[in-house]
Parts: structure tokens; sequence; C-alpha cells
């Protein structure tokens, strides 16, 4: 019989262990860093969000942020406003943008804002969200080159597809609105406005699920 | 911790040290060590939901040109949500004072977002679609109708008249919050037509007085 520290076969737990590590290695994507803290409220729904969408979103101030899941729309869209507002970017500002998950700053100050480190980026000062006023609807001129660029690149990949006899499996474009329990109604409002002028009328709002919640 | 390397040769007393043979045996605590820190770390971090959304849909902006009559509503109510988590609603249409029918003025009456306020309110004023796409849930899961007629049927069960149409309206204190709370609550209680507008000034008078 052994005596004192019984020696133990830890080779099962030890084979478990890096499984789950692993497994949660692999199926861990990192949330990117956003610009504000947004928390949701809450609802029954249980819809996910798509996966090719334009989201705009709202923080507690009513400052609206932008962003746009398909990278190539992403892109095109950068270059479209640049064109009109006449900035030039760098290929590693791009780059930035492109990382990025959304962002809340004048078109005109994209340059200065990309070449910020990523930590100093939240503190930028000029961040009162994208302009959106009659005399620079940005937000608008975002949302409409987003939603052309997603658009072809949706009846693009589809187009192709259908060439080669694949399956499409692409989603066409949802708009997303994510908006703060405290956000005041009428900044949401404003911003659907902007989507309705532009004759988006279906939209995604992105609520947390109820926590343990039941169809009453 | 516990020891997974076994002494080597143990138990022949001081007998000669004989070189190992086959497995090798390796300490393997640091890795296991490291692997569970690994492991602790992306349990911790790793967040699985992905965000639950609710779909939406508003109105086009009325054209000008555009002479239809709005459709007629049998069953309306209105919402009026304001600051501190206040909801007000009315049913019906809204009704001036000295009304040239002699209708009563339109008075507007105090709820909550609790079961027991605006939940039990629907539920009371939607029943008719709430029973028809309850029998319809039935005959669906007895596989009496397939589900592409199921979906057809509750859409229209939803549409009819005598469902409940709502409208949502906003001053501009109202939260977000509030917005969503009554939404989902109109989901969950099978409101298919229900629309966000802009408050009359007529309304923001009556909802003034009661702040």
């Amino acid at each position: 019989m052994h005596k004192g520290s019984p020696s133990l076969d830890m080779t099962p737990m030890v084979d478990l262990a890096f499984l789950l590590v692993t497994f949660f290695m692999l199926t861990a994507s990192f949330r990117e860093a956003e610009p504000v803290t947004i928390d949701p409220p809450a609802s029954h729904s249980d819809k996910l969000l798509p996966e090719n969408y334009i989201i705009v979103d709202v923080d507690a101030l009513g400052r609206p942020f932008f962003g746009i899941s398909n990278p190539e729309a992403r892109e095109k869209t950068l270059d479209r406003m640049c064109q009109k507002y006449n900035v030039q970017l760098t290929d590693k500002q791009k780059k930035t943008f492109m990382g990025m998950s959304v962002f809340g700053v004048d078109v005109k100050d994209l340059p200065k804002y990309l070449s910020l480190q990523e930590n100093e980026r939240a503190k930028f000062k000029p961040q009162n969200g994208i302009p959106n006023d009659s005399l620079t609807p940005q937000l608008k001129e975002w949302i409409l080159y987003a939603a052309q660029e997603a658009n072809a690149v949706y009846l693009k990949a589809k187009e192709e597809a259908k060439s080669k006899g694949q399956e499409f499996k692409m989603e066409k474009p949802r708009y997303a609105i994510k908006s703060d329990q405290k956000t005041k109604y009428i900044s949401v409002k404003k911003v659907i406005d902007t989507f309705t002028d532009i004759k988006i009328y279906r939209f995604n709002l992105i609520t947390s699920l109820e926590g343990g919640s039941k169809k009453e | 911790m516990a020891e997974i390397a076994e002494e080597g040769g143990g138990g022949h007393g001081k007998g000669k040290k004989r070189a190992k043979k086959g497995s090798a045996r390796i300490d393997m605590t640091p890795m296991v060590d490291l692997a569970f820190l690994l492991l602790t770390f992306f349990v911790l971090t790793s967040t699985f939901s992905k965000p639950k959304t609710m779909e939406i849909n508003y109105p086009a902006k009325p054209d000008p040109k555009d002479v239809t009559k709005p459709p007629e509503v049998k069953n309306g109510i209105t919402f009026i949500l304001t600051k501190n988590n206040r909801i007000f609603y009315y049913k019906g249409e809204f009704i001036l004072p000295n009304d040239a029918k002699g209708r009563p003025a339109t008075q507007l009456t105090e709820t909550d977002f609790s079961t027991n306020g605006m939940h039990k309110l629907i539920t009371e004023l939607n029943k008719s679609a709430i029973d028809e796409i309850a029998q319809l849930e039935q005959k669906f899961k007895k596989k009496e109708i397939p589900d592409s007629t199921f979906k057809r049927l509750t859409m229209e069960a939803k549409g009819k008249k005598e469902a409940l149409t709502v409208l949502i309206k906003t001053d501009d204190q109202a939260t977000y919050k509030n917005f969503i709370d009554v939404v989902d609550e109109l989901n969950i209680s099978m409101v298919g037509k229900y629309v966000t507008v802009d408050m009359m000034p007529q309304e923001y008078e009556l909802l003034k007085q009661k702040l």
C-alpha cells in the first residue's frame, strides 16, 4: 500500500483539459473593441442577427455610430465617402478602418482618428457620432453608399455562384440598429428617419435575450 | 499537486541504477498548469451569444399625392410613452372635447409594463386573434395542417379586422427600452398590426395635463 501522497493517474483529466482548451481556442472570437459601450434592452425575441448587415449604433447620449459587416462593401463605401469629401487615407489607415467595428467620427477627422492606437481611439475627442443634419448628412450618405455597395456585392456573389453552379449561401444585407436602454427614443427615431428617407423600412433592432424567460 | 511521474524503478531497494527503457516519463505538471490556465482564460472570456434581434417594419412617409382613405380601424388602441417609464393609453380614435357627434372626449388612462398592466390589457383586446392562433397551433401540432398553411393562417388571423391595431407614440422623454418593451409585448400577444407614429398636438396637451 502507498503511504503519503497517493499518485493519481491524471491522464484522462489532462486529455479533457486539452480538449476543452482546443475547443475554446478555436471557437473563441474576440469581440472587437467598440468605441462606446451599449447595453441593449431585453426582449423575448430569439431571432439571431443575420450575417450580412449594416449597423447603426445609437449610444445613451444619442450619438450615431456606423459599421458594415461585409469587408468588400466596407472598403468600397469608404472609398466613395473619401472621394466625396476629398479625404486622403494611407493604406495603413485603410487597413485600420477595415479592422474596426463601428466608428463615430466626422469623415474629415477619419485620417487623424485612424492614425491613433487602438486604446487611444476611444478617447478621441471630436467623437460626437457621425454628423447627421441637413447640412452634413454624412450618416445618410454612409448608409446609402453602404446599402448600394452591399447589395452590389450580394448580387455579384449570387451571379458568380449561379455561373459556377454552386449553392448560394450569402444572405441579403439587412439593416440593424443597436441602441442603449437609456437612449431617448427620439434619437433612435432620428436614425430611423434617416433610413426611411432612403426608402429602407425594415430593421433588425438588436436586443439581449431576457434572462430565463418563457412565453407567458 | 498530485504527481504524475512515479519514481522510476521504485521498490528495488539499493539495486543497480538501470537505464530507463521504453516509456520515458516526463514531468507534465507545468504543461498541465498551463493547459488549465488557458482553459480558465477561454472559459471566462468567451461569449457564445450572438446578439438577438427583433424585426420591425416602419411605414413609408405618406405621399401627398396619395389620396386613398386610411383603412378603417375597428379595434384600436394608442399607447403614449413618456418619461420615468410611464405609459398611457386610450382606446379607439382620438375625440376632441365638444365633439360634433356628442361622443365623450378622449381621456388618457395610465398603465404600466407589468403583467397586470399592459400585458393584460392587450391580451384582452386581442383575444379573438390569440384564440384563433391557439386553435391553429393545436391543429398544426396534430398535423392537420402543414406549416406553410399554418404560417399563412396565423398571418391572416393577425391581420383581421377584429384583431387589435396598436399605435405607439412617444414624447421626447421616453426611452428606447420602453419602446422595445411595448413592441416585445405586442409580439408576445400576437398583435400583427402596430405602427409607431408621431404624436398629435392635442394628444400632447392631454399628456401634459396628466404629468
